[in-house]
């Protein structure tokens, strides 16, 4: 278990030093975008100094040029959405030609997400981006269909994910993190946790979208053009906060970042004490572009009021027994 | 001047009826004085708490900057579901978080030549701002305006002080002539000679005034109407194909790419699809 030190009162917001460390790598707070939900960082910009949030997390990133799917592409839904974009991006080689020098240059920190359809894409997006610099970390998207594999999502077999995982990891240098995303749909996150990261992750991201659907009553018919999509929002905290609540508690030591409808410091926290290091905000970026900064401050003084100095200390705290925590 | 977008906390100033329609004002810092004819805003309903995640876009109606009450920036919208009825119960002095102005604007003539301005429904509000600045350039301005019903119209009498001419259609006859727009177009087009159009409104207008401008010979500007997240370039659910200046098709973001593109570059009749040929059209199952 996460050590604690016991809470003493409540410190002045100064007091608090946002600062992390996930897997090694330095985040000035624990509050980074999530991937999917902050395109490539830029059109944040005017909106966010991103120099200042944790880590911009790119939208995933395939070895070829994207169209996606159709559209309707999005539908909202009670404290969320469905989206089913199709990934749709430039092909790595645009990405690292243009858009990773820009996240750099600025002073990002740039986690760089990555999803294939085969192992041999995972292989070869590892190698081109083992091979450039200014990479802050990559995540691995592993809720894709696996074409050799009749189409059976990745994230959804621990020995599927498990190889996805070390293909990207034999082509990167060893000390640069690698956080595998895994989907809250499968019988058993443990299992998938604990697969990925003996392939050689340094961390994991819970959660992905859960698959959802929604029919239109009046056309009678499916609203998205992809059919099903994936549902994220505030309507999944829950389950995001389950799926890292019973990572950290089967595995204490690996450093979780959660994900899945953080809108306010008070969710944050909410992660944190379930277990994970660092949260990412995704769809609540479409709803507050500047969300990175605010629940950041939110988070600080979340903090303070509770007397802690810094995110690390509250890590995992709720798992504590309840004769334990503070009074 | 600097026109990246601002997220302010816009404070009601009015909400008015506009025949079916509604009308609102609000004051927002800032963001009148970057708004070009075109450019939309993209508002957040419901509230803090709200279970409405994603903005409602608009376009820009009007913005004053250092108005009486400050900067203004105006929309007009019908009510479509609880987001939009939210905005319309809306008083004075009530918060609306506002990010804009968005979008790539109008793109205006270097010559004073007559322009054709085509409005469906409240897609008429942003033609209004982009008349003005035509006819500060010269641009004898021609408004064609055209609904379902008289008060499915929107700014018939302001047209009829801001423009040369004005044609309005409704297609149950209750005012100007029985129809749809498209079909008093072409004799607009002949009467004033303009070598340019301008349309704003649902879908199946802009691909019908496209059409007709493309085999009239004339530029068309249109505005799109795609549905939207975000507004600011980050969600990629706002995509529609577009021929690019190098001839290959591409799903590009109306609302950053966009929302005015030129007429003859929207593929209207693939919209809702991607066309084969389309650039990194999928070859294998996508993900998500």
């Amino acid at each position: 278990m996460t050590t604690v030190e016991s809470a003493g009162g409540p410190t002045t917001g100064s007091d608090v030093d946002l600062g992390v460390t996930l897997a090694g790598v330095y985040l000035p707070t624990p509050v980074m975008t999530a991937s999917g939900c902050a395109a490539a960082g830029r059109e944040l910009s005017p909106f966010l100094d991103l120099s200042a949030i944790g880590a911009v997390v790119t939208k995933s990133v395939m070895l070829d040029a994207r169209s996606g799917r159709p559209t309707p592409r999005m539908v909202e839904t009670p404290s969320g959405m469905l989206n089913s974009i199709g990934l749709q991006g430039p092909g790595i080689d645009a990405f690292l030609a243009r858009d990773l020098p820009w996240l750099v240059e600025r002073g990002a920190r740039a986690v760089v997400s990555i999803a294939g359809g085969s192992l041999g894409e995972y292989a070869e997006l590892g190698r081109r981006l083992g091979a450039s610099p200014g990479v802050a970390a990559v995540e691995v998207n592993i809720s894709c269909p696996n074409v050799e594999d009749r189409g059976q999502v990745f994230a959804c077999d621990p020995v599927q994910a498990a190889r996805a995982v070390s293909a990207v990891r034999r082509g990167i240098p060893r000390d640069l993190p690698l956080l595998a995303k895994l989907s809250p749909d499968v019988t058993d996150i443990v299992t998938v946790a604990a697969s990925v990261m003996e392939a050689g992750a340094s961390g994991l991201t819970m959660i992905n979208t859960t698959l959802g659907l929604a029919i239109d009553p009046d056309t009678l018919a499916p609203v998205l053009g992809g059919v099903t999509g994936g549902l994220s929002g505030p309507a999944i905290r829950p389950m995001a906060v389950r799926c890292v609540w019973q990572v950290h508690a089967a595995m204490p030591d690996v450093p979780v970042v959660g994900v899945g409808g953080v809108r306010t410091g008070r969710d944050a926290l909410e992660f944190l004490l379930a277990g994970a290091h660092a949260v990412q905000i995704g769809t609540v970026l479409f709803n507050d572009p500047s969300a990175p900064h605010r629940v950041a401050e939110e988070l600080r003084a979340e903090l303070s009021q509770r007397g802690f100095r810094s995110p690390s200390e509250v890590v995992g705290l709720a798992h504590r027994p309840p004769a334990a925590a503070p009074s | 001047m600097n026109r990246e977008p601002l997220q302010v906390r816009g404070r009601v100033l009015s909400v008015d009826r506009a025949g079916e329609y509604h009308h609102l004002t609000l004051v927002a810092p800032g963001v009148a004085e970057r708004t070009r004819p075109g450019a939309f805003v993209a508002l957040a309903v419901g509230g803090e708490t709200s279970a409405m995640l994603l903005r409602r876009a608009f376009s820009i109606y009007r913005a004053k900057a250092s108005g009486v009450y400050g900067d203004t920036v105006e929309v007009v919208f019908a009510v479509h579901g609880s987001g939009t009825a939210w905005l319309a119960d809306r008083r004075a002095a009530d918060e609306v978080d506002v990010v804009g102005p968005l979008g790539r604007p109008f793109t205006l003539p270097t010559e004073p030549v007559p322009c054709v301005l085509v409005g469906g429904g409240y897609g008429s509000a942003p033609l209004f701002a982009l008349a003005e600045r035509l006819r500060e350039r010269g641009c004898p301005v021609h408004m064609v305006l055209g609904g379902a019903t008289e008060r499915r119209l929107f700014g018939v009498l302001e047209a009829r002080r801001s423009a040369q001419t004005v044609a309005v259609t409704t297609e149950d006859g209750s005012a100007g002539t029985t129809g749809r727009v498209i079909d008093v177009l072409p004799e607009v087009l002949a009467r004033t000679g303009a070598p340019v159009v301008y349309a704003c409104g649902p879908m199946g207008m802009l691909r019908a005034v496209a059409g007709l401008a493309a085999e009239h010979g004339v530029w068309s500007q249109c505005a799109v109407e795609e549905s939207m997240a975000c507004g600011v370039g980050v969600c990629m659910t706002c995509v529609l194909p577009v021929r690019d200046d190098d001839g290959l098709v591409r799903m590009v973001r109306s609302c950053v790419e966009g929302p005015v593109f030129r007429g003859e570059r929207v593929l209207w009749d693939a919209v809702g699809t991607v066309p084969a040929g389309t650039v990194g059209a999928p070859r294998v199952g996508p993900g998500r």
